[in-house]
């Protein structure tokens, strides 16, 4: 059974993908199963999507423990431990990145043995409103695995979106044609895995529950110091940034109408975004009277602070 | 037809589309709205002839599809978890009315705390209604089981309503491969919805939720809903032929997969079971005589066909994706219940309860139960009920309390600060 596994945020089209890589295994004539798997429901937050593809009817369920394919249409959730990209990796498990970092760099990062294909990320985009990615992701999917033909591709992009207007789909095809195109070299190389089996199992580490006090044991959520400790800011896909030049100090305005209470006001007067909890709403920069806060994609300002 | 892919909920939606019903009253709730945002598609492109009415709440939803039932007409609606909780009272009234309608429930944990994944809390507060309820592990069921519902809730000598379940997320938002049936061998199968004399027509008025006091009326009231759920299990398996015989899909009151020459089974409900019978089959190529027996049917309950395969066998691990709080697995003491006594009754039933708020159950974890319960059967004692919970997940929850608790403990060490002398 082939086990492949889509990781994006919403708003990249994660479920497409997953649905048009699953609407292209059936039209080849495989059982299919493809699921998505949302946190929490906002643009932007990681989310995953699992395909699995086999000659038989598909008995297992959920999240891919260990997938053949992982694809990543955002290559900044790679870092980010709750998006669980790397959950499950072995050196036999193929790799696609939609990243402008190229594939040694990438080696050398993760410290992984595992194949690893680049396809071009575009720029100067919030990453968040990229509608075409999954489709160039299931396309490049659909090559590595070399059962699914050009033709077969595009039927499944055309099944997957026919409600939607015809520009829409032309596109749509053509990005994931140029995903399969892409990886032509590599048709084939993900393999299907063999089910694990029964002997020699690793027994789970199952534990007796103590019984605690209701203090510790009721689902209560401590005051406001508790969103301190949870770094909303890695949902951010685009930054707002404070050009102090034009700011004239207004921080009544940029500071109380943002939802997460991001911005202080600095010794000088002048407001102070905290990143590490700024989850990219720009409302900030809707709100700001003399248009002093300025919004660039998050990608760009990592490798501004790299460089 | 050839088949398609579908999510759970665009199968349950196909069932209300191809039993033709008349009424759809709805409310939205996650991961359930995806059912009536379907068919409210295809009402509105007039592809569904049915009416389609937004209601203020389940409570309201239920009154209203108990009572159009009551016309005479044929009603579809769905809800899940809070939503079913929240019209609880009126779903033991319509059943009392002995009205007959289909209600898909999408199964999703409990709040508090809250959460959107599933397990069977929700549905098996349902569980002594007086709605029969028929559990699904497909999406192909989902669809099949809707139209079988309504067979099963129309007949006269039943006339009760009928919840079809099926997971949140596993089946909900999950693409399969689905054979959908034919509309002309559906209308064969599920001709439209004769109530005969019992039906509310103007100029005739009846009254259907009369007033009884003393007792005695009212035992003979709840005790014919009672014999005529159990008269159900036949006119079921009536139902189960004919679909059978038209669609050539066979789903009985229970599924039992590979459990007739083994030792020992697992029994648990829902979407979760697919994950067993794919352990099963692991188990079966290491050597091992595992077996799976899911019953489809809970209410009326398989008591003769769960006996019929499961006495004889050496031991019986049953899954709970539910909990009665303050006794355990609630599947777990039905099977029990029915088994014993019996002669040649398993003589150790295991308990685990897992699944629960949609926490995954590892095929390691399946080996693990098949391991406990053989070691069971060895030393001739049944283990304590085991919750599948790892060291790793109370690591987890550990970490998560730290967050949880940092201002309180920031505040107690500012305490502490003052109070010094
Ligand atoms: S609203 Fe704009 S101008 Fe006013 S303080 Fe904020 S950034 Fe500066
Ligand atoms: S982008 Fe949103 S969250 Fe970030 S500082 Fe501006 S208003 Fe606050």
């Amino acid at each position: 059974m082939y086990r492949i596994r889509f990781h994006g945020r919403g708003g990249q089209g994660m479920k497409t993908a997953g649905r048009i890589l699953g609407s292209a295994f059936f039209l080849e004539g495989f059982e299919v199963q493809d699921s998505p798997r949302y946190g929490a429901e906002r643009r932007g937050a990681p989310l995953t999507s699992a395909v699995r593809a086999g000659r038989s009817p598909i008995y297992e369920r959920g999240i891919i423990l260990k997938p053949d394919l992982i694809v990543v249409a955002d290559d900044t959730l790679v870092p980010v431990p709750a998006a669980g990209v790397l959950q499950g990796v072995e050196d036999r498990t193929a790799i696609i990145i939609d990243s402008d970092i190229n594939e040694p760099e990438w080696h050398q990062r993760l410290q992984i043995n595992s194949v690893i294909h680049t396809l071009p990320a575009p720029k100067d985009l919030d990453r968040a409103e990229m509608p075409y990615v999954g489709s160039l992701c299931a396309g490049a999917a659909a090559r590595l695995t070399g059962v699914i033909s050009r033709a077969t591709l595009e039927q499944a992009v055309l099944e997957e979106l026919h409600e939607f207007k015809e520009s829409v789909i032309e596109e749509n095809i053509e990005r994931a044609l140029n995903g399969f195109d892409l990886l032509a070299d590599y048709e084939g190389t993900v393999i299907e895995n063999t089910d694990p089996t029964a002997l020699n199992y690793q027994p789970p580490q199952w534990i007796d529950l103590p019984n605690e006090s209701v203090n510790l044991a009721g689902p209560a959520v401590h005051g406001g110091a508790t969103s301190v400790e949870v770094r909303t800011g890695l949902w951010r896909t685009m930054r707002p940034i404070i050009e102090l030049d034009h700011c004239n100090k207004c921080t009544w305005v940029c500071g109380s109408f943002c939802p997460d209470s991001a911005i202080s006001v600095d010794p000088d007067g002048f407001p102070e975004i905290d990143y590490d909890h700024c989850k990219g709403c720009l409302i900030c920069a809707a709100q700001c009277p003399p248009h002093a806060i300025s919004v660039i994609p998050e990608r760009d300002s990592i490798e501004k602070e790299e460089a | 037809m050839p088949r398609k892919l579908l999510t759970g909920n665009g199968a349950a939606a196909w069932g209300a589309r191809l039993a033709e019903a008349d009424y759809v009253p709805a409310f939205p709730i996650t991961p359930q709205t995806e059912i009536i945002e379907t068919l409210a598609k295809w009402i509105g492109k007039k592809e569904m002839a049915a009416r389609m009415v937004n209601m203020d709440s389940e409570h309201s939803m239920i009154t209203a599809a108990g009572s159009a039932a009551a016309t005479g007409v044929r009603v579809f609606t769905a809800t899940s978890s809070q939503g079913l909780l929240y019209g609880l009272e009126m779903l033991y009234t319509v059943a009392g009315w002995r009205a007959p309608f289909v209600l898909v429930n999408v199964s999703r944990g409990l709040a508090a705390p809250i959460t959107m994944e599933p397990d069977h809390n929700d549905i098996l507060a349902a569980r002594d209604c007086g709605f029969l309820q028929i559990h699904c592990a497909t999406c192909q069921e989902v669809v099949d089981s809707v139209l079988m519902a309504y067979r099963m809730a129309e007949h006269t000598d039943v006339r009760l309503p009928v919840i079809v379940n099926l997971d949140g997320f596993y089946l909900s938002f999950t693409r399969e491969p689905v054979d959908l049936p034919d509309a002309d061998k559906v209308r064969e199968f599920l001709p439209a919805f004769d109530p005969h004399e019992t039906k509310f027509r103007a100029g005739e008025p009846v009254s259907q939720a009369v007033a009884v006091l003393g007792g005695g009326p009212y035992s003979y009231f709840r005790y014919e809903t009672h014999l005529a759920a159990l008269k159900s299990l036949d006119v079921y398996k009536e139902v189960e032929d004919d679909f059978a015989d038209l669609f050539g899909r066979r789903h009985g009151v229970l599924e039992s997969y590979r459990a007739e020459d083994a030792e020992i089974v697992f029994v648990m409900m829902g979407s979760f079971a697919t994950k067993a019978k794919e352990a099963v089959d692991r188990l079966r190529d290491s050597g091992e005589a595992i077996g799976l027996v899911r019953p489809r049917l809970l209410r009326p309950f398989p008591a003769e066909d769960l006996r019929q395969i499961l006495c004889g066998k050496k031991g019986v691990a049953v899954i709970d994706q539910n909990l009665s709080v303050g006794m355990g697995g609630i599947l777990y003491s039905e099977i029990s219940a029915a088994l014993y006594g019996r002669k040649d009754a398993p003589p150790i039933i295991t308990s685990f309860i897992g699944g629960l708020g949609g926490r995954d159950i590892k095929p390691e974890e399946f080996y693990e139960m098949i391991t406990t319960t053989k070691l069971a059967i060895f030393n001739k004692m049944t283990p304590p009920p085991r919750l599948l919970y790892t060291a790793q997940e109370l690591r987890e929850i550990r970490k998560l309390q730290g967050i949880a608790h940092v201002e309180k403990e920031d505040k107690a060490n500012v305490k502490a600060e003052e109070t010094k002398p």
